[in-house]
């Protein structure tokens, strides 16, 4: 405890008092509102602070609501000329997290009024912009968001979305198949493409360029997109399918990003990639273009787990997710669970759920603390990829189910008979199992006998399981949901 | 004949696999009703990738909700149309969806001619492309 006198612990309602020169308890100031009920137009955090010893949570929450709306660290009468006190953002309540006695969940309720419509960069200049950084806490986490429709609807979203997608690629009921081209960096174009060529005849959707692929000194950009797509005409030829390849145009200015975009739309790419890294405005900004454009934008998540991956600190990628649905992007990647990347399965669950959903319930297991409305925002598409293959196609389908797309990049290309024999095997895997579901089978507890008996008509998924059968991730993950099991009710 | 790994026209969702036999079909139809689509049957004998429509045979069974009938209707539409392509399609028309569901094919003809990769060379390596499928070659209804 900090030894707060009981007059610190609520706001001065007494404005001499309150606009008296000098510093005051953030509590004193406004920010700690245990009687205020949200509006349906607010925004509410959920953040998971960490105080330092001797600073009380109801403070640390006042002091997190201050330090991300209007409040700075001491008073100043410039606020009298405002309407103070709805920019105020309030936090109006602190649990102690569940098995953690260091920790607590703070709700603050921000006012519709602090946000520039349609902008994410505005919205997370506030909400995680000075605050993070704020020396009365160790740590803080914002770990949920709840975004009303009055501001949901300001934004555009997915450009294209997955159910538009899933018809300009003639492809339904199933989850799509990509792989990422390995080795990441080093294939020259006409290398590159080869490798496009081989993973889209052998059965896949979709080719991708990894996140560092852009325009190295070993491949320029615009020889790689010229082979690309001479591959995948050539495959679309080749099977009757519309494939596609994400042809990554992460650059370094606006202006090469447009070139490249351009580029892609003019030899008749139907997808485009964009990394995380290079912004909320710049993601907003490729969105608008591939709305002129009848593009679909792939989402790299490049870098988030620098801020995503410790429970402690930082802002869990379910945030991420939402804004990434706002800001306007088709595919995002959203974990797989099961391979070599982070990821509790209820965990990846709740952010491919955010991704898909048209009302998103609360669900504390899965991490979702709030109910939100999309208000009809395009779908977008999740991207299951890293470190997966085609023996666990029975438990990515049943956690994810048919709207996602499941990316076998090592477990295509080092397929022991080469990339296409790769590609049959991850796509006669998928197909039986889909088919294996829809007939009714529990392909969770049936899944590896599924996938002996498709072996049976498919020499190149038996040498898969052969090689990959057995190979898992079994670690510790360091995110899973925090949450008390309530009783249910009678 | 096609050069895929699969020698066909790799479409829908199960061309993979091999042909399903009309109780597997079956079982994939049940699956559909008990979602709440609706079945379709179409026909073609231009499968280009971007074909988006395919002729209809009859009007979406919105109201057929028994497999049998509707498998009934695909073996009409095989014995009408034995050497074309027919694909099983089933809609949702919950909001947020509106579009197809499920669509795998079922017929094809006894040979697959496929398609070849036009390429048109302009300025500065760039190329168009067009997908050209050898059985448009042939006038509308000889076509296989």
């Amino acid at each position: 405890m900090d030894g707060s006198s009981p007059g610190e612990l609520t706001e001065i309602t007494d404005v001499t008092q309150r606009y008296k020169a000098g510093v005051l308890k953030y509590r004193q100031m406004g920010y700690w509102r245990p009687d205020y009920t949200p509006k349906v137009t607010d925004i509410i955090c959920l953040f998971r602070i960490t105080p330092q010893p001797g600073v009380e949570p109801e403070e640390a929450a006042a002091g997190v609501a201050g330090e991300s709306s209007c409040a700075t660290w001491t008073v100043v009468w410039t606020d009298r000329l405002t309407a103070c006190d709805n920019y105020r953002a309030k936090a109006y309540k602190v649990e102690p997290v569940p098995n953690n006695p260091e920790q607590f969940f703070a709700w603050i309720a921000y006012d519709l009024s602090l946000f520039e419509e349609g902008s994410i960069a505005n919205m997370t200049a506030s909400l995680i912009g000075n605050v993070f950084g704020f020396k009365p806490l160790k740590a803080l986490r914002l770990e949920d968001i709840h975004i009303p429709v009055a501001y949901v609807k300001t934004f555009k979203g997915p450009p294209t979305g997955l159910i538009v997608e899933r018809e300009r690629l003639d492809k339904f009921g199933r989850p799509l198949l990509g792989a990422t081209t390995k080795p990441k960096l080093g294939l020259s174009g006409r290398n590159y493409g080869r490798v496009i060529y081989e993973g889209l005849k052998g059965g896949l959707d979709f080719m991708k360029d990894d996140e560092n692929i852009n325009s190295q000194p070993f491949m320029h950009w615009r020889d790689r997109f010229l082979y690309v797509m001479d591959a995948v005409n050539k495959a679309s030829a080749a099977t009757g399918e519309v494939k596609g390849s994400y042809l990554n145009v992460t650059a370094a200015t606006m202006e090469d990003m447009y070139e490249r975009a351009e580029f892609a739309k003019e030899l008749g790419s139907v997808v485009i990639m964009i990394d995380l890294v290079i912004g909320w405005t710049a993601i907003q900004s490729i969105a608008n273009w591939a709305r002129r454009n009848s593009m679909v934008v792939h989402l790299h998540r490049a870098g988030h787990s620098t801020y995503t991956r410790q429970k402690r600190h930082g802002v869990s990628f379910r945030v991420i997710a939402k804004w990434c649905r706002l800001a306007g992007v088709d595919h995002l990647h959203a974990g797989t669970a099961v391979g070599k990347l982070e990821g509790d399965p209820l965990t990846v669950q709740g952010y491919y759920n955010v991704c898909r959903d048209a009302y998103t319930h609360q669900d504390l297991p899965r991490g979702l603390f709030f109910d939100m409305d999309w208000a009809d925002t395009k779908k977008v598409m999740p991207v299951a990829s890293g470190g997966i293959h085609a023996g666990q196609m029975h438990q990515l389908l049943d956690l994810f189910g048919d709207d996602c797309i499941l990316q076998f990049g090592g477990g295509t290309i080092g397929h022991p008979q080469g990339i296409q024999a790769g590609a049959v095997a991850n796509r006669v895997a998928l197909e039986a199992m889909v088919q294996a579901r829809n007939e009714g089978r529990d392909i969770a507890h049936e899944g590896p006998a599924i996938l002996k008996a498709a072996a049976q008509h498919c020499t190149p998924l038996r040498q898969a399981l052969d090689t990959w059968g057995e190979v898992t991730f079994n670690y510790q993950s360091t995110d899973a949901s925090d949450y008390a099991p309530t009783p249910a009710v009678a | 004949m096609m050069t895929n790994p699969t020698g066909r026209i790799t479409q829908g969702q199960f061309s993979f696999l091999p042909d399903l036999s009309d109780k597997q079909i079956t079982a994939q139809i049940r699956y559909g009703l008990d979602k709440g689509y609706a079945w379709s049957i179409e026909y073609t004998d231009d499968p280009h990738p971007r074909n988006t429509y395919w002729e209809m045979f009859g009007m979406p069974m919105f109201d057929l909700h028994d497999p049998a009938g509707i498998l009934g209707e695909l073996n009409d539409c095989r014995k009408t149309f034995p050497d074309r392509y027919i694909r099983m399609n089933a809609f949702d028309s919950t909001r947020g969806v509106e579009s197809v569901a499920m669509s795998f094919i079922v017929n094809r003809p006894l040979t697959e001619p496929g398609f070849g990769v036009v390429r048109q060379e302009a300025e500065a390596r760039h190329l168009r492309y067009t997908v050209h499928p050898y059985a448009t070659d042939r006038p509308e209804g000889e076509r296989r």
